[in-house]
């Protein structure tokens, strides 16, 4: 063990697009760590490698910007790490700016940003080979002298130049002095003048491609199509849905049986009793209500790597802003609501590619409306105990047109809810809509899974860490105090879920819910579709999951349509999920977002139930 | 076939041909140094107001009343994206509801505006 190889810290710079988590990758392999910076919602993503002198690089993935002027939560992070003066992070030893070989312009102004804060430097120019094939001449000679930094050209996913990278960011971490920093917020005219410096280095050292890249331009003339642009993005947002629902349909049954299984299995071993009844009925089968979505999470996933990859998301934000903006959202949030109809934990993670705060804060508070998988079992169990299976208006199906009418419930609420949100919060501010359409690229493969497996990881982590400690005091809710000896009624009635129930009851009377339908709604924050279990043991039917169908003919000879309908309308707005909320809090790192979230949905759900229910029981369905 | 006609140097005595020829040598090399063809014949909009296929090179950054802290900022922004004045902006896409948002080649780059946000932006046509 040489002591005096010092751990060398290292920050990645570069502008969105220029390969810099892919190169990230390539440096760090599987030894990354994620996590969010002390305070803020940003991704931290760091890796270590060792050097081959023994020495250890921490490398620092820093968000994507175009300068050290920040303004969005993420690109405060990039300025804060590179001048050393983010809370709770060691200043960086060295700064590696990723550029992307084949758009150079606005690098290099960013890298005349970084110079003036004078730590030691090395610019990576990345996809080498792609500017080598359309006849790129850059004279790294002369970069390297107009800049006065060392460039080494890599490939970051051929894993191509990583080790003389590595070499250059050692000899910097080593001989290169830490100069004063000299930067400060550039204001427009000095904006100017540094991109007429980047202009004037541009001419000096690079010769325009010889074969420029017109694939994009060919591609973009068909997928930014007025007409047909938007054709081909419903197709693949169609395709992507068949997938999320019947490609992961096999996965889910599957996991729904190893967790019964699992649930069989320690129920033999463990003898009857509360730690029992602890593991399977509240850790086991609460985790696993949750664990269920994995595979359509992932399915979900695979798509939107794939595309983002291949470039395709930003056209889909190109091609959506006009309807999107309509409501008050981002282009970009196109995204994050529509991966929402899957889950709402993933779109609400989703919502970090969104840069402004505002437009984030909106997303999140409206992605849990959109009508996701959870609900789908308690919306059929209700529409087949109550809505006839016929057909009207000569062509239609009821029960399909009722399922319809929630879905369009919802995403429309969202729409609104969104622009009450700009109302109301942000008083009517626009923020632009301003981004670089990156060239096409084909998805590489690995990376694709790797990212992939990352996002996996993600999700478990946090979901096991907010899901796990909710479960367990919703099965405590559910199972103390036992029930007497003599109990007449199933078992939850006597327990605390069974108070919390009644003493609620008073309150859902005017919204149509008897004393059985709100002690079902306790267990069912864990998620939505636990309502059909908990309704199922209010009404002591046992398995009621698997015996739908006679849990569908006990309601419908216990409630009234107006109930019925709802409690429909209550399942549309209510935020039944903690999870959901738990990432939430995480995510906007709020309790107060997280509370404004908590009370307009409930609240929502209320007005919307209760005038169901009026309305239903004017016209004769009470 | 058209194209061979221009290269016949026998034409080219009439002053108003010569200057119609200039015209597309120019439009004929894309990114090329801004047009050289006579100013009368230009146009200066605002990128908000450009069309589909439109060239032309930015001769404004920005409003030139600077009461607000937004068009400060987005000033800037722009800036750092890439809209300088000299920039080349070839229109490429309109979206399908208003003609908005817009895509655009700036430079060597292609970047996509809301036309609210074009609107700060000074162009001067290529002429056509």
């Amino acid at each position: 063990m040489d002591m005096a190889l010092k751990t060398a810290r290292v920050a990645l710079v570069g502008n969105p697009n220029s390969g810099k988590t892919a190169l990230f990758n390539a440096l760090t392999g599987a030894h990354q760590k994620v996590a969010n910076y002390a305070g803020v919602t940003v991704e931290r993503k760091e890796g270590l490698i060792r050097a081959a002198s023994g020495r250890t690089l921490s490398v620092l993935d820093l968000p994507g910007t175009y300068s050290l002027r920040a303004r969005s939560p993420d690109e405060e992070v990039t300025r804060d790490a590179v001048l050393g003066r983010l809370a709770g992070e060691t200043p960086p030893d060295v700064v590696v700016c990723v550029a992307d070989a084949t758009n150079l312009r606005l690098v290099l102004r960013l890298i005349l940003e970084l110079k003036a804060v004078g730590r030691p430097m090395v610019l990576a120019l990345n996809m080498y080979d792609i500017a080598q094939r359309q006849g790129l001449r850059i004279d790294l000679e002369q970069l390297r002298a107009e800049l006065g930094v060392p460039i080494i050209t890599t490939v970051a996913t051929r894993k191509r130049g990583i080790d003389d990278l590595v070499a250059a960011i050692e000899t910097q971490a080593e001989a290169a002095a830490q100069n004063e920093n000299s930067w400060r917020s550039p204001d427009a005219a000095e904006l100017r003048t540094a991109a007429r410096e980047a202009e004037r280095i541009m001419k000096v050292c690079v010769r325009p491609p010889e074969r420029p890249d017109t694939l994009t331009g060919r591609i973009d003339s068909v997928l930014l199509h007025p007409v047909g642009g938007m054709i081909i993005l419903m197709a693949i947002l169609f395709v992507m849905f068949q997938a999320v629902f019947s490609w992961a349909a096999p996965l889910m049954d599957g996991i729904e049986g190893g967790i019964g299984w699992l649930g069989g299995l320690v129920a033999e071993v463990i003898p009857d009793g509360l730690l029992q009844s602890l593991i399977v009925d509240g850790i086991i089968s609460g985790v696993g209500s949750v664990l269920v979505f994995l595979p359509q999470i992932l399915i979900l996933f695979l798509f939107i790597i794939a595309l983002e990859d291949f470039g395709y998301m930003a056209r889909a934000a190109f091609l959506m802003d006009k309807i999107m903006g309509g409501a008050g959202l981002h282009g970009r949030a196109f995204i994050p609501l529509l991966s929402s109809f899957a889950c709402a934990i993933p779109g609400v993670m989703a919502a970090r590619v969104i840069d402004s705060k505002r437009d984030r804060m909106t997303t999140i508070l409206v992605a849990p409306l959109m009508t996701c998988s959870a609900r789908i079992p308690v919306y059929t169990l209700i529409i087949a105990a109550f809505i006839p299976n016929e057909t009207v208006w000569g062509f239609a199906n009821l029960q399909g047109l009722v399922m319809f009418g929630l879905y369009a419930a919802g995403i429309v609420s969202a729409l609104v809810v969104s622009l009450l949100i700009r109302k109301v919060f942000w008083r009517g501010a626009v923020e632009p809509f301003m981004m670089e359409l990156p060239a096409y690229k084909t998805p590489d493969m690995r990376s694709v899974l790797f990212n992939l497996w990352l996002r996996a990881k993600i999700f478990l982590n946090r979901a096991g860490r907010i899901i796990l400690p909710l479960v367990i005091l919703l099965w405590v809710l559910a199972t103390f105090p036992y029930p007497p000896e003599n109990a007449t009624m199933p078992d939850i009635d006597y327990s605390f879920a069974g108070m919390i129930g009644r003493a609620l009851e008073p309150i859902f009377a005017p919204i149509g819910f008897n004393w059985q339908m709100v002690i079902a709604l306790i267990p069912g924050m864990a998620a939505r579709e636990v309502a059909v279990a908990a309704l199922g043991t209010t009404y002591a039917i046992a398995d009621a999951e698997n015996a739908t169908g006679l849990l569908a003919s006990t309601l419908s000879a216990q409630w009234s349509l107006a109930t019925a309908l709802s409690f429909l309308a209550w399942y549309i707005f209510a935020p039944q999920c903690v999870a959901t909320l738990g990432v939430v809090k995480r995510e906007t790192n709020s309790w107060k977002w997280t509370w404004i979230m908590i009370v307009y949905m409930f609240g929502l759900a209320y007005l919307a139930s209760f005038a169901t229910y009026h309305v239903a029981v004017a016209l004769g369905g009470g | 076939m058209s194209d061979a006609a221009i290269g016949q140097p026998v034409l080219l005595d009439a002053a108003p041909t010569h200057l119609i020829i200039s015209v597309k040598e120019t439009r004929g090399r894309r990114g090329a140094a801004p047009a050289r063809a006579s100013r009368d014949l230009t146009d200066t909009i605002k990128l908000s107001q450009a069309r589909r296929g439109d060239r032309g090179v930015i001769i404004q950054v920005g409003a030139h009343c600077h009461h607000q802290v937004e068009a400060v900022e987005l000033e800037r922004r722009l800036l750092e994206l890439g809209f300088v004045e000299g920039a080349r902006i070839e229109l490429l896409h309109e979206g399908l509801f208003g003609r908005d948002p817009i895509a655009m080649k700036v430079d060597d780059m292609r970047v996509a505006l809301r036309r609210h946000e074009a609107a700060s932006l000074t162009i001067k046509l290529d002429v056509v």
